[in-house]
């Protein structure tokens, strides 16, 4: 083993995966190491996992190439198995050493430690995952070891004095959750809980009203004594709103987030490419750094997948050592490379293509090919149709070889062929809108395409600005084109579009008001807004405009002052078209000022009627406020009709392995509507974020839909701000209809496995005592792969059961309001 | 709002069964048989013969209730075909009979037959008049909610009563143990109140009493309120009255609810197992013809 002052040839940061698979490779060929933990064990987040999580092996094309073993099971299996291989190859693993600061250049880095030791390197490997630090008290104090940043199991502590720190969920969900057998006290710097979910906002409130949990408001910490003579072992000085206050408490429990790893990483000299909290370090195809010598695997580097950061862990030290070695993933891009009529090798073609495709030019080689990874390559007939206008999908295309043509047809009928040709991309307006595609898309002679995931295209616009400036400017020209100037050339349109600004709103941010100067026209590219007018002593919410429509056009047309308010009501981008700019198109289109003008006029009318009845209005409000603003199918009950016979949701479970995606009874209810507890895809889905086997895909129809290479890690769920997703087991299946009647075996027909709210611990176990087949994310996926649409709907039997469009939806509201 | 069942498609099946009866009631009346009308005649082997398919049809619909993949038209559209043609049914199979009863099989058939009709167009009428009922009753909470809610203000009101005389205590843990509401069909479509609660008498000596709608504690909380001397007390207690108050008007209304759902499942208890024995009997009635005539 290497002394202190001995140079060592590579230092890893951090025993998440990564970190591990690194430090074997380094110990199995007899190099110079060591891998500096700063938690007590090995790979901390998955220490943290709770007990017996399975935990999966995803993706499963990808080989394993490690020293160490992993394949899916248990967190407990898994986790021995790498003490195991640490304990086999020798690693030179030191817990508890957290690197607080990095400095020097290859050969020669210092590595200081929190104890003050330092240590010498030949070169650095980042591996530390994107969890961070988590947030100390900031108080004298806060290195007692009463404080603690993590609750693992609430039942452990009974009888206690617990403060928690902190407002927001994971606060919320530890106090309440030691509040059952403990005095517990929650910490709230503000006056309110903000930013959390609404679930746990009413959890906390009740729980302090009805004084299972104490809190103070407008608190923070002062101080932290050890009080060993006193009732009991600690005691918080706090400073309130009524002075200082001491709690003599057990324990203290500091949920107060984390410190981004980012700033740690960037205080060593490796710099990010934009402030962008979602860029990834700027990184050679060999995950080396911009500092040379420093690298950066794992989440960090943007595979958040365990396999593969035990892949780059083994890659990295190899590189290191000066070894050549092959990507893992290169026989995987080879077999997406065979059908191209090119003979190169995977590093030529990705070459080529970068070189052709000059959006991608500038974008880093490592970028790229994980781009690459996701993507398919298409080599289509001629004519044959890539997409279809009002098709769903939203991945985006680049041509790489040969041209295609893209298919607009204006309002009155008239289509138009708009040739692409190699170099150029298409699809951007649905991957930037979440909406359904603006024209069909016909492939040309020969061609070869590169289709690219949303999320993979959204990740490397975040990361890189070059890619972002140029989708963005042809976005806008491209749809001031279909929206305005279906006859323009396109290059005529540049100037205009170089006058158009993007512009990002919050939800519930006003885009302009009442009375305001009229000005300008928005086209608005992803999101949507409410459109309301001041009638008497209240606004009334008269209409709902969804993504890829204007608003404001009344102003441009020589009405000078706004005649309703217009807000967000989601999180939404908009193209703002000056006066001048729009005058330039009615130049260039004569027909538009007509087209604009019917549409006001549809506009007049319908919001003409809304007006005339407030309680419409209050109902657009209350189904903005259920998701209508970003959904683009949402399931309603009407209550004069509903008998409650649960059909529904039993025709969903029967259609769907056994359990429902929906509740009924649950969800609010406003004027004999009701909105059950299910699926309202999303244009931009808040459950697709974070899938970390990219498992919920958007079919071409819209259905938002989870595939079975879920891992079942919950993110969907927690990010869902409707509830509408849930973990369950995948349930038993059924018997044939004679053993269940003769013999009472399992579940009979219509038996619906655990309504809605799906409890697993009750089927934790399969009868056999085996533990069964992880959880996994269920949530509706609109029958998609049913005929005859939602079985929801077909199975009503009073009709009470419908599904609206938000585009068929204000017609709804404003027809049942004639009726009433 | 939205379509309803009965208005399904322009009421497609109202018209065809009204076409039914009107075909059938007109070949009655043309038809003049040698016997007196009855069903031995060939109007009456035809009216019989699409009576029986009839049935055989409207039975079919719990079939297809539960054939949660099939295509076949939508649930909603066989329940509005079921209502009409089922109405029609009655008009078709009475003049199958030609009028003619007795006491045998073929009018038991008959008789269970309206039994079943009647106990739908019960269901049809019930179907209309309580989802709207039952939506305002719930407020836009489910059941579980009520109840839940219940157990807050139960759980509230003891610890207000842990702070109160001994006898607070004993009334408010009384009065959520042995509240009790609902149990057979007839004591839910009733709305019975069968609730009880130990209340300290004048005497102090607890006695347990009958406690209908909240009454009984209500009234004991008020007298308790009207005596109080004690500011703090007063406070209290009149917490507890809010309380208690905010329990009756849940409870009236999960009462309600129970009878709301009663009422809309109810008379499936008759038109189905009425249903079973009409086949029973039809089959009887079909096999004793062929048989016997």
């Amino acid at each position: 083993m290497p002394g202190v002052s001995d140079k060592l040839k590579i230092a890893i940061v951090g025993a998440g995966p990564g970190g591990l698979s690194s430090a074997a490779r380094a110990a199995e060929l007899g190099v110079s190491h060591v891998l500096l933990e700063q938690s007590p064990a090995h790979a901390n987040t998955i220490q943290k996992y709770q007990k017996g999580k399975h935990v999966m092996a995803e993706p499963n094309v990808l080989p394993l190439r490690s020293p160490l073993d992993f394949q899916a099971g248990t967190r407990e299996a898994i986790l021995a198995e790498w003490e195991r291989g640490l304990a086999k190859h020798s690693v030179n693993i030191r817990y508890g050493a957290e690197v607080v600061a990095i400095s020097g250049q290859r050969p020669d880095f210092t590595l200081k430690l929190k104890n003050g030791e330092q240590l010498q390197a030949e070169t650095v490997v980042f591996a530390i995952g994107m969890q961070g630090n988590p947030r100390r008290l900031g108080i004298p104090g806060e290195d007692l070891p009463c404080v603690q940043n993590t609750l693992d199991d609430p039942a452990e502590f009974t009888g206690e004095t617990i403060v928690v720190v902190g407002a927001g969920d994971a606060a919320i969900e530890n106090a309440v959750a030691l509040a059952k057998q403990n005095t517990v006290y929650i910490l709230n710097r503000s006056a309110e809980f903000a930013r959390v979910k609404e679930g746990n906002l009413n959890l906390i409130l009740k729980s302090i009203e009805e004084g299972k949990v104490g809190c103070f408001y407008n608190a923070a910490c002062v101080s932290l004594t050890a009080t060993p003579d006193g009732e009991k072992p600690y005691s918080l000085v706090l400073n309130t709103e009524q002075g200082e206050a001491v709690v003599p408490c057990n324990r203290i429990v500091a949920r107060i987030g984390a410190i981004p790893p980012r700033k740690f990483v960037e205080s060593c000299g490796i710099k990010f490419p934009s402030p962008d909290p979602a860029a990834l370090p700027v990184l050679s195809e060999r995950y080396e750094s911009s500092v040379p010598g420093m690298y950066v695997i794992g989440a960090l580097a943007g595979y958040p997948l365990i396999k593969q950061a035990m892949n780059q862990g083994y890659e990295v030290t190899e590189t290191i050592l000066g070894r050549e070695v092959e990507p893992a993933d290169e026989p995987l891009l080879a077999e997406k490379f065979s059908r191209l009529p090119y003979r190169k090798s995977v590093g030529q073609t990705l070459a080529l293509m970068q070189q052709r495709i000059p959006l991608f030019t500038e974008v880093n080689a490592l970028v790229f090919r994980e781009l690459m990874l996701g993507s398919k390559v298409h080599t289509p007939a001629a004519g044959e149709a890539i997409f279809r206008k009002n098709d769903y999908t939203n991945s985006f295309y680049t041509i790489v070889d040969g041209s295609v043509e893209i298919e607009l047809v204006a309002e009155s009928g008239e289509s138009r062929r708009i040739p692409l040709g190699t170099g150029q991309f298409f699809g951007e307006m649905s991957l930037l809108s979440g909406r359904r595609r603006s024209g069909t898309v016909y492939a040309g002679k020969d061609c070869v395409l590169i289709e690219s995931p949303r999320r993979d295209i959204l990740k490397l616009m975040n990361s890189d600005d070059s890619v972002r400036k140029v989708v963005d400017r042809l976005f806008i020209a491209r749809a001031i084109q279909t929206g305005f100037a279906p006859g323009t050339p396109f290059a005529e349109l540049e100037p205009v579009a170089a006058r158009a600004e993007l512009k990002r709103y919050r939800k519930g941010e006003t885009l302009f008001a009442e009375g305001e100067e009229a000005d300008r026209l928005l086209l608005i590219r992803s999101g949507s807004v409410s459109i309301s007018r001041r009638v008497g002593e209240h606004e009334v919410v008269i209409s709902y405009v969804a993504a890829g429509n204007y608003v404001g056009e009344m102003g441009l047309l020589g009405k000078t002052r706004r005649n309703a308010t217009v807000r967000a009501t989601v999180p939404t981008e908009v193209v703002s078209l000056d006066a001048e700019a729009f005058g330039e198109l009615l130049q260039r289109n004569p027909g538009l000022r007509g087209e604009v003008e019917s549409t006001m006029q549809k506009r007049f009318a319908s919001n003409s009627r809304m007006q005339g009845s407030s309680e419409s209005g209050d109902m657009i409000s209350f189904l903005i406020k259920q998701g209508l603003g970003e959904a683009t199918d949402l399931l309603l009950i009407d209550e004069t009709l509903c008998v409650g016979c649960d059909n529904c949701e039993t025709a969903c479970a029967e259609t769907h392995g056994g359990t429902s995606r929906l509740d009924r009874a649950a969800g609010p209810t406003f004027a004999n509507v009701h909105v059950p507890t299910s699926c309202r895809h999303c244009e931009d889905p808040h459950c697709m974020r974070e899938c970390p086997p990219d498992a919920i895909r958007r079919a071409p129809n819209g259905e938002v839909y989870i595939q079975d290479n879920c891992i079942g890690c919950g993110n969907c769920e927690r990010n869902c701000p409707y509830g509408v997703i849930h973990m369950a087991y995948a349930p038993e299946p059924k018997p044939g209809l004679a053993s269940w009647l003769l013999f009472g075996a399992g579940p009979g027909p219509g038996d619906v496995h655990a309504k809605g709210h799906v409890d697993g611990h009750a089927h934790g176990h399969a009868h056999d005592g085996k533990p069964k087949a992880p959880k996994k994310a269920v949530k509706c996926d609109m029958c998609k792969d049913q005929s005859g649409g939602p079985a929801c709907v077909r199975a009503c039997p009073t009709g009470a059961a419908l599904r609206v469009s938000p585009e068929a939806f204000v017609e709804f509201i404003s027809e049942s309001a004639v009726e009433r | 709002m939205h379509q309803s069942f009965l208005q399904y498609r322009g009421k497609r099946y109202l018209w065809i069964g009204l076409a039914l009866c009107v075909v059938a009631v007109l070949a009655y009346g043309w038809h003049a048989p040698l016997s007196p009308p009855n069903g031995g005649t060939w109007l009456g082997y035809t009216l019989g013969t699409i009576g029986a398919l009839l049935i055989l049809w409207l039975t079919a619909l719990g079939v297809r209730k539960r054939s949660y993949s099939s295509t076949l038209g939508t649930v909603q559209g066989w329940v509005s075909a079921h209502v009409y043609l089922g109405l029609a049914l009655l008009i078709v199979a009475t003049l199958h009979t030609g009028f003619q009863f007795g006491w045998n099989v073929h009018t038991l058939a008959y008789v269970l037959m309206v039994f079943v009709i009647g106990s739908g167009l019960f269901g049809v009428v019930m179907y209309l008049r309580f989802p709207e009922a039952m939506s305002s009753n719930r407020s836009g909470q489910t059941r579980a909610q009520m109840l839940q809610e219940i157990a807050d203000l139960d759980q509230r009101a003891l610890r207000i009563a842990a702070n109160l005389p001994a006898p607070f205590a004993e009334a408010i843990g009384s009065n959520r143990d042995r509240t009790a509401v609902g149990g057979s069909a007839l004591a839910i479509l009733r709305a019975t109140d069968a609730s009880q609660v130990s209340l300290a008498g004048e005497d102090g000596v607890v006695r347990l009493q009958a406690n209908p709608a909240q009454r009984a504690i209500l009234d004991w909380l008020g007298r308790e309120l009207a005596r109080s001397t004690d500011a703090e007390r007063t406070r209290r207690v009149d917490e507890l009255v809010n309380l208690m108050a905010a329990r009756r008007t849940l409870l009236r209304r999960i009462v309600q609810d129970a009878r709301n759902v009663a009422w809309l499942q109810l008379w499936l208890y008759v038109h189905v197992p009425v249903t079973f024995a009409l086949l029973g009997a039809l089959v009887a009635h079909v096999v004793s013809v062929f048989l016997y005539w």
